[in-house]
């Protein structure tokens, strides 16, 4: 049987948390494919993990060994899957469409001239072509693609698939040498800087989030007071990004930050297509919009009708008298 | 310094996308058009650039003949020079597209010199492919790191910076380069009336190229399953606080 590789994602050891559900996926189309599946596991950092892979169900896990393989670089990780590809006589490479994911694969689809199809929903295997459902604008509209090719390239869209172990995990473990030089090495992370730790917009419980509607920089402040109420954090809109009120760290959408909160409050945001897809996996949302007409307010689970400018801190004030 | 940004027109749906019959374009009669934030913060990167260090900046598209537009949106805010890869309405795939970016970059620079540093969007608005730019850099035999928000050049090497969850991953890449950018680098400016009328008149290059294609093909456009969730009103301005604090209780321990 010839071979699927899966790139696993980690970062220095630390594994990535989207890359076990991509296996998954990887998985159920190698069956589908009778194709045995690898994975593959870059730099010395990453053999802890392992033992952890070999539960999600890979016939063999190849520990890729080499320096510059030790930090991340999009060339040398695409070279190490590119020639265990070819040692396996692999037929596809697949990985998570992470950040990470997404720029190895291009790089080794560039390098080996195939085509990579990018965040797959779902993949049907064909005699020929693979025909897949892919995400477009950010998730706002879906596309179905063939995709042909000897090496076929593809990464699957983040929790597509959700882990799901599979057993005794009796893979094979092989250590793995690529050959990499110095044209690999340009692109290998050289030094990183750190900041301090804290609840984060990609993983805040509560997202408390302003759009053109707050008017001002100076209008975001009952929002952070709500945020800090709640345990939350505020998120924006680009509009509030483009006027300089917000930096472009907070900005929640297709070219900012997707965030999946319990609930998200979105005060004076219209809802645009490029926004929603930021936030629609959100568990509930609450809008607070002049317009009762707005797609946000007709989209959310609640919805006061209203000025942010008084409803936010009546909110305040309610949740004091009832909390102290 | 010599910088090229290649930027894509795309439409800029508002609350919903809707779909033409033939199931593989989206319909643009009420639409407005764009180029993704990305590249827009590319075009002000490569201008910021140039007026640090001098130089000129092109930018380039393959699209088809409207997609001046975007072209000349660029020269408002700073952009010296500009050139189309003709195109028809239909995208070709991410392979042919960087086949015809790379053979158009290799006209350009045999004409004028080569660019010290082509800037490209982290993926495009519409496809997001997350691979032309990438393809182009391979090609051209140039290095690429994507996702980034900082740039500094200094004596022809340059430090460049992708955020990470804990902080940022620091690259060092020699000149030439490619770097794909994220919305956030900057805060592109807005375009005066004056840098408007004069981005009127100056030339664009058309260029022809015949790319092979690659081995994905669009089907057709599928609107993902609507959003069924009908929304419960909990009132009309302060007075529905009380209301809201109600719901909010059930989901976060205040
Ligand atoms: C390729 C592309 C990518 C994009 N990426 C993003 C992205 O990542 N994130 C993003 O947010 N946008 C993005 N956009 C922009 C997006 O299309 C919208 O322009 C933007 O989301 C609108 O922001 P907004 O809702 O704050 O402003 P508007 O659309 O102007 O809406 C303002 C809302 O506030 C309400 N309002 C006004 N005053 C009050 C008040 N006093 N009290 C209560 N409500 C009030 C109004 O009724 C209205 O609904 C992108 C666009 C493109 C083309
Ligand atoms: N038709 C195009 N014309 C010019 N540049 C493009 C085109 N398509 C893609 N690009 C560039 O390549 C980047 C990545 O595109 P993609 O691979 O489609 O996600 C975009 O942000 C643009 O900078």
């Amino acid at each position: 049987m010839s071979a699927f590789v899966f790139l696993v994602e980690h970062d220095r050891g630390a594994i990535a948390e989207t890359t076990l559900g991509g296996l998954r996926a990887a998985r159920e189309v190698a069956a589908a494919a009778r194709l045995d599946l690898h994975a593959a596991i870059p730099g010395t950092s990453g053999d802890a993990l392992a033992d952890e892979v070999a539960t999600h169900g890979p016939a063999g896990i190849h520990l890729l060994h080499h320096e510059l393989l030790d930090d991340y670089g999009p060339d040398a990780w695409a070279a190490g899957a590119s020639q265990l590809a070819d040692s396996l006589g692999a037929t596809a490479v697949a990985a998570t469409g992470t950040d990470r994911g997404n720029e190895v694969l291009a790089h080794l689809a560039a390098v080996r001239d195939e085509a990579m199809v990018a965040n797959c929903l779902t993949v049907s295997v064909g005699a020929d072509a693979w025909e897949m459902t892919r995400v477009r604008w950010g998730g706002s509209l879906h596309e179905r693609s063939s995709l042909t090719g000897d090496l076929k390239l593809l990464t699957f869209a983040p929790h597509a698939r959700e882990p799901e172990p599979v057993g005794a995990g009796d893979a094979s473990t092989a250590t793995f040498t690529p050959t990499l030089d110095a044209v690999h090495a340009t692109t290998v992370v050289r030094d990183r800087t750190e900041t301090a730790a804290g609840v984060t917009l990609a993983t805040a419980p509560v997202v408390v989030s302003g759009g053109r509607g707050v008017g001002s920089a100076e209008g975001f402040a009952p929002l952070e007071a709500l945020a800090a109420r709640l345990g939350g954090v505020v998120g924006c809109s680009r509009v509030v990004t483009n006027n300089g009120w917000r930096p472009h760290s907070d900005q929640v959408g297709q070219t900012g930050t997707v965030v999946a909160p319990d609930l998200y409050i979105a005060c004076g945001i219209s809802g645009a297509v490029q926004h929603w897809v930021g936030m629609m996996n959100a568990k509930h949302v609450l809008a607070i919009n002049t317009d009762a007409q707005a797609p946000m307010v007709t989209k959310a689970d609640w919805a006061v009708v209203g000025d942010l400018e008084t409803i936010v801190p009546a909110i305040l004030a309610e949740i004091d008298r009832r909390h102290g | 310094m010599r910088v090229l940004v290649c930027v894509k027109r795309v439409p800029a749906p508002g609350a919903r996308i809707v779909l033409n019959e033939d199931r593989r374009s989206i319909d643009t009669a009420l639409l407005g058009f764009a180029v993704s934030p990305h590249e827009e913060c590319a075009v002000e990167e490569g201008v910021r650039i140039v007026e640090q260090h001098g130089g000129s900046v092109t930018v380039l598209t393959l699209g088809p003949p409207e997609a001046e537009e975007q072209i000349r949106a660029a020269f408002a805010v700073g952009v010296h020079a500009g050139a189309r890869i003709e195109a028809g309405p239909e995208d070709p795939d991410p392979v042919a597209t960087a086949r015809a970016i790379a053979s158009a970059v290799q006209g350009l620079e045999g004409a004028a010199g080569p660019f010290d540093l082509i800037l490209f969007g982290n993926e495009s608005a519409d496809s997001g492919g997350y691979q032309v730019g990438i393809r182009v850099a391979h090609a051209l035999g140039r290095p690429i790191v994507s996702g980034i928000k900082a740039i500094e050049i200094d004596d022809g090497a340059m430090t460049v910076q992708r955020p990470t969850p804990q902080g940022a991953e620091v690259y060092e890449l020699p000149l030439p380069a490619a770097v794909a950018v994220r919305e956030g680098i900057n805060l592109p400016r807005y375009p005066t009336l004056k840098t408007r009328l004069s981005a009127k008149k100056t030339p664009i290059e058309l260029v022809t190229t015949d790319a092979a294609e690659g081995g994905q093909r669009m089907i057709e456009l599928v609107p993902p399953p609507e959003d069924t969730s009908s929304v419960q009103i909990l009132g009309d301005g302060p007075e529905a606080a009380a209301a809201v604090v109600d719901v909010v209780e059930q989901l976060v321990s205040l």
